[in-house]
């Protein structure tokens, strides 16, 4: 069971499912590896306990003389581990460049993380929290991090790659199996760098649960909810969840629950009411106006968000007043 | 026989061993005595391997269940850190070469000392002073950077940083002090007729050790002032959001910590030669091969960190150079192995209980060695990199490697070191806890890592890691006791154990010529110099309950 080839589809001992192209291709050499670990250590395991108990102490027996020194064997325990090394590194390697080296024309899906959320944002604008992927089509991420350095790790797909602050990587894969794949940040961020985790969801060709019915139907939410259904949908997408709790408890950022309206203390001094402008400035401009007792952690959202998205979110933070 | 044998124990009458010819704690820490320097390092380094522990187990029992059980993220974070840095800067890199080698080494080479008294009596101090330093940042609000300090993250962490840093740069001065009373101690104090090519392979691999802590601790050092300098101005070398490269740290950082782990690895075969050979009463096979294996480790090691960051951005032609040069040093540590194989065809091999750390030392070593080759390949490390994987790989490495190997070093020299035999049973129990302890507490990880478990994770959500984390921490446990047990063992023996010979393995390199305990200045003469690994003129002496030379030689050795 422990060294069964990994099949499609389901786990094995060492594996979670196959479900990009590239997959197998780890898989195989990680067995090779893993063969030729196995017979080394056997190996060398069985001669040394031979050795062991043929030769233990005896009392007054003296070992006999033997060399000390082999040219013969010490060339050939030399080569073989070599030769072995070197189709390690050269198969290793060529698998490396096509993991590194996307395809031109591949589906593009831009990926922002911060502390601790991903943000996925596709072609046309929309984001979602959760990765959404057509099966069979080349998709690449274009990563760029808000804050500290992520690492984007689908285990299903056998990828990483670090997401760094100021800078742009990429990774890219084709998944070849539908189903909900864990997403892991895999680069210790922090507190919650444990909790950054969501999932890829791979979505068959065609039919109702096709990537383009999805795309369609996810990203017109804000004018088929109400206003403040949208908002909360925008607060979760957002990640403003991640800093910001509805239920009273504070955690980065202030609670949201009863703010509407009240009079907030700012870190230098001055008092400002919590109400639409407010809101707007402390989503675009977060370090204009720091509120007393917190860290100005808050990302901007400048650029990234929609006025559309920000309206309905004002909708949402209205409602949760007492 | 008999007359050379009263002789020595007239000698021994008249002139106290080293623990007992001064008294009061001055003696002890102005003491310039490289033995009771190593004593103290011992002692120092055993307390921070307890600390470092105790957070191993904090941790390993947090994750028995999937959730909150005591501690929360940050709790969690502090306690990976805390557990990583003390074992690393505190415990492992000064390990073998501060406290087993400076006791032995000029041992070893018939000397008196080594060539800098002061200046080792100033790393021990540097030592405490770093370690006090760690004290700080416990009593500060800890540390959550992982040891590995990764910017941009450890510029704008909230816990005691700066703090953290100065310790590790100051335990690094320690390092670099220790490295060069080596390296000039083996240049000029070998005795003559001891060659380079007829030193005792623990002094070569000492020697190719202290090569790395003189080159490449000083980058540690620069590398962490740099942070601290980033963090007090922010001056934007590291970190992006002032323009710096994160990136680049990880260069600097790794440029050292590589190396470092040959730091840690490179005492320890060094130990293990000397065992294998001693406990199979056999020359050790291919002597240059592993002398000149010690020294190709220690230069390659230089050029392979590129290997921690395959999947950090690097440039493809930089992942390809590295994947190479990794490889390549994996052949020495191959030949290595082989050689001690070699070694005990047709010994004579006792199972005493430092040939049973040397066993399960290869044992360990091996599955730490064989694991590295799938995170050497760039397409499987691109998977396995930070996860559980890397974890099992390097506990296999640090502590299957370094800490079994460091312990059958203690109970090989403790006879010399404190006069006293220990209980043999009960050490070899205690090691064999240990052994299968250690195994069912890392082994889980290797699937673990595998099905795509990250590190550094408080919290897990996947119902089937369960088991594997739940195995690891009984495994954990399970090591704990062993290693508790090792220490019952041997502080039984100061109390009742039986007075040791000077010889009690009939072992052939020139720290065993001394008494056990030696006396203050080593030998009454310079021991005449032998072939480190012949047996031949060695016999079981039951007079005094160990071995001694058949040969004239005794006769110069003694009065
Ligand atoms: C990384 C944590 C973090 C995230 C994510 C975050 N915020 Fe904040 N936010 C803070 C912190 C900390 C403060 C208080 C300090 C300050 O004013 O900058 C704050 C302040 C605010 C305030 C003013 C609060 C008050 O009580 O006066 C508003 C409004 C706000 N955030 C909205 C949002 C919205 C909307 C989102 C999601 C689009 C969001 N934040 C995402 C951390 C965060
Ligand atoms: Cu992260």
């Amino acid at each position: 069971m422990m060294l069964t080839l990994a099949q499609a589809g389901e786990g094995t001992f060492w594996f979670p499912a196959q479900a990009a192209e590239n997959a197998a291709k780890v898989d195989d050499l990680f067995y090779f590896v893993l063969y030729v670990s196995v017979f080394f250590f056997l190996l060398i395991m069985t001669i040394l306990s031979i050795f062991v108990i043929r030769y233990r102490r005896r009392e007054g027996v003296e070992p006999e003389k033997s060399p000390s020194h082999n040219t013969v064997l010490e060339i050939v325990w030399s080569v073989i581990p070599t030769a072995l090394v070197v189709y390690m590194f050269y198969t290793g390697f060529t698998g490396y460049l096509e993991k590194r080296t996307p395809p031109t024309g591949a589906y593009e899906i831009g990926v922002t993380a911060q502390k601790w959320s991903w943000n996925f944002t596709y072609p046309n604008g929309h984001t979602t929290n959760v990765l959404h992927v057509p099966v069979g089509v080349e998709t690449q991420m274009v990563m760029t991090s808000e804050d500290v350095i992520h690492s984007f790790f689908v285990p299903a797909f056998r990828e990483k790659m670090d997401v760094l602050p100021g800078r742009y990587t990429k990774a890219w894969f084709t998944p070849t199996l539908v189903g909900t794949y864990d997403l892991f940040c895999a680069e210790y961020c922090g507190t919650a760098h444990s909790e950054m985790i969501t999932k890829v969801v791979v979505h068959p060709q065609d039919g109702p649960d096709s990537f383009e019915n999805w795309l369609r139907e996810d990203s017109d939410f804000l004018t088929k909810l109400s206003p403040v259904e949208g908002g909360k949908k925008v607060y979760q997408l957002r990640g403003c969840g991640q800093c910001h709790s509805l239920d009273g408890t504070s955690g980065n950022g202030p609670s949201f629950k009863g703010a509407w309206g009240t009079e907030r203390t700012l870190a230098d001094g001055p008092k400002v009411v919590f109400d639409e402008n407010y809101v707007r400035e402390s989503i675009l401009m977060p370090k204009a106006k720091v509120l007393a007792g917190y860290e100005p952690v808050m990302p901007t959202f400048q650029g990234r968000i929609k006025d559309e998205e920000i309206t309905a979110l004002i909708a949402f933070l209205k409602s949760l007043q007492q | 026989m008999s007359t050379t044998h009263t002789q020595t124990a007239v000698a021994t009458a008249a002139e106290p061993d080293y623990l007992s010819c001064s008294k009061g704690w001055k003696s002890w820490l102005l003491t310039l005595d490289h033995k009771r320097i190593g004593v103290m390092y011992l002692i120092a380094i055993s307390a921070s391997f307890f600390l470092g522990g105790l957070f191993a187990l904090a941790l390993r029992l947090e994750l028995f269940h999937p959730g909150k059980d005591f501690v929360d993220g940050d709790g969690y974070n502090q306690l990976f850190t805390l557990h990583g840095a003390v074992m690393v800067f505190l415990f492992i890199i000064p390990g073998i070469p501060a406290a087993l080698g400076n006791f032995v080494l000029p041992l070893m080479l018939g000397a008196k000392d080594v060539a800098f008294p002061r200046m080792n009596l100033a790393s021990f101090w540097l030592w405490l002073f770093g370690a006090i330093f760690f004290v700080f940042v416990l009593a500060s609000g800890g540390l959550d950077t992982g040891w590995t300090f990764y910017t941009p993250y450890s510029v704008e962490a909230q816990t005691a940083v700066i703090f953290a840093a100065t310790g590790a740069f100051i335990l690094g001065f320690s390092s670099i002090f220790t490295g060069i009373n080596f390296i000039v101690t083996i240049h000029k104090m070998r005795p003559a007729g001891m060659t380079w090519f007829r030193m005792p392979l623990f002094l070569w691999g000492m020697y190719a050790t202290a090569i790395i802590q003189v080159l490449a601790t000083p980058v540690l050092g620069i590398t962490l002032l740099l942070l601290i300098f980033e963090r007090v101005t922010g001056a934007g070398i590291f970190d992006p959001h002032n323009g710096g490269d994160p990136i680049l740290f990880q260069h600097f950082f790794w440029f050292y910590s590589h190396p470092a782990v040959y730091i840690m690895i490179l005492p320890a075969m060094a130990i293990v030669s000397e065992l294998v050979s001693v406990f199979s009463r056999k020359p050790i096979f291919g002597y240059k091969m592993i002398a000149y294996s010690s020294v190709a480790i220690a230069l390659l090691g230089f050029l392979v960190w590129g290997h921690h960051m395959f999947t950090s951005g690097q440039s493809k032609l930089a992942g390809a150079i590295f994947s190479a040069l990794t490889f390549s040093v994996s052949i020495p540590s191959a030949i290595k192995v082989f050689n001690w194989l070699a070694t005990l065809y047709k010994g004579s091999i006792s199972l005493a209980t430092p040939m049973l750390y040397a066993l399960a030392f290869i044992f360990l070593f091996l599955i730490g060695g064989l694991t590295g080759l799938f995170l050497g390949t760039l397409s499987t490390d691109v998977h396995l990199h930070d996860t559980y994987f890397i974890v099992a790989h390097f506990h296999y490495v640090m502590v299957g490697g370094t800490l079994f190997a460091f312990l059958g070093g203690l109970h090989y020299w403790w006879p010399k070191m404190f006069g006293r035999m220990y209980s043999a049973r009960g050490s070899a129990i205690a090691c064999l806890v240990s052994f299968v302890g250690f195994n069912v507490a890392f082994f889980p990880m290797f699937p673990l890592g595998a099905k795509g478990m990250p590190r550094r994770y408080w919290y897990y959500l996947e119902e089937d890691f369960i088991s594997y984390h739940q195995l690891a921490t009984v495994g954990t446990v399970l090591l704990g006791c062993g290693l508790l047990g090792i220490v019952v063992v041997l502080l039984k023996s100061l109390k009742n154990g039986e007075r040791a010979p000077a010889n009690p393995w009939g072992a052939a390199t020139m720290e065993w010529e001394a008494a056990s305990p030696p006396i203050h200045h080593n030998f009454h003469h310079t021991p005449a110099v032998h072939d480190p690994y012949d047996f031949g003129d060695l016999r079981f002496d039951p007079a005094q309950g160990g071995y001694a030379r058949t040969s004239n030689a005794t006769a110069t050795a003694t009065h």
